[in-house]
């Protein structure tokens, strides 16, 4: 064993996980951070806090650093989704009939909110700033909301979306395009009672 | 040819790179003939854009304070 006991090997090994887990939880940070802002709002804080506790508990368990990002964002959907279950607030009842005939791209046509414009529809979404969304994104049931983020706000694919929630790859694509379809339909709903639909100012 | 109601429910699985071989070039025939899906395309891809770009990761300095002060707490844990 030369200079160093099997016990002085041990710790040393320990101590350089421990750095190595806390380098990573330090740079993913702010992914982390943004990520819950998006899934529970003002909860994110505790959400990623939860997170970090499973994370480092667990952490021993990880095999492959390379997927690291992935282990930890699943772990921080999971301690999102205990804490949306434990709020418990019902979201508003979803009329799912009428969604599938919904298209905001033909709605923003024959409302037509902003005559003079020549690009109407980016027109419309230039309307939302970063708390319109949100606030856009929180009116979703989580079912709907989840995959969305993970998907098109955090650029997962959706097998992986699939992986982190534990579900069949066939529900996921089912949700994305319920939730794509509530979410178009809740952008033209907030842009009417928020006053959006004003002509922009050039 | 499908239907502009199957295309433009399609569109998303096509755009996302999830769907089939033959579903994708039945979107891109109908595509190729119906100017009005090319503007559900066209608003489905900037709809993503919008998406993406309001991913942002801003960290407020003392939430990010707080959450390295709660991981130097989890990891003082045996």
């Amino acid at each position: 064993m030369g200079i160093w006991s099997a016990r002085e090997v041990a710790t040393q090994a320990s101590a350089e996980q421990k750095e190595r887990f806390r380098a990573l939880a330090a740079a993913q940070l702010p992914r982390l951070y943004g990520l819950a802002r998006r899934l529970v709002g003002d909860d994110a804080e505790d959400a990623v806090q939860d997170c970090l506790l499973k994370a480092y508990r667990g952490y021993s368990r990880l095999g492959d650093q390379a997927a690291a990002p992935a282990w930890l964002t699943s772990i921080l959907v999971n301690c999102c989704r205990d804490r949306g279950r434990a709020r418990a607030r019902r979201p508003a009842e979803v009329d799912l009939d009428s969604l599938d005939e919904f298209s905001l791209y033909r709605k923003i046509a024959d409302e037509d909110p902003f005559p003079y414009s020549d690009s109407l529809h980016l027109d419309f979404l230039h309307q939302f700033g970063a708390d319109d969304v949100r606030a856009v994104l929180a009116s979703l049931p989580g079912h709907y909301r989840i995959p969305l983020v993970l998907t098109y706000m955090d650029g997962w694919g959706t097998k992986e979306v699939a992986r982190m929630l534990d579900l069949p790859l066939g529900t996921v694509l089912a949700q994305l395009h319920r939730g794509r379809k509530l979410f178009e339909r809740r952008l033209w709903e907030y842009a009417e009672t928020h006053g959006l639909l004003k002509e922009p100012i050039r | 040819m499908i239907s502009c109601a199957e295309a433009v429910r399609q569109l998303w699985e096509y755009l996302d790179g999830v769907a089939g071989q033959v579903q994708s070039a039945a979107i891109e025939e109908h595509l190729s003939l119906c100017r009005r899906c090319c503007g559900e395309a066209e608003f489905a891809a900037e709809l993503r854009s919008f998406l993406a770009g309001h991913s942002d990761d801003d960290i407020p300095p003392h939430v990010h304070a707080r959450l390295l002060a709660a991981l130097a707490q989890v990891m003082d844990q045996p």
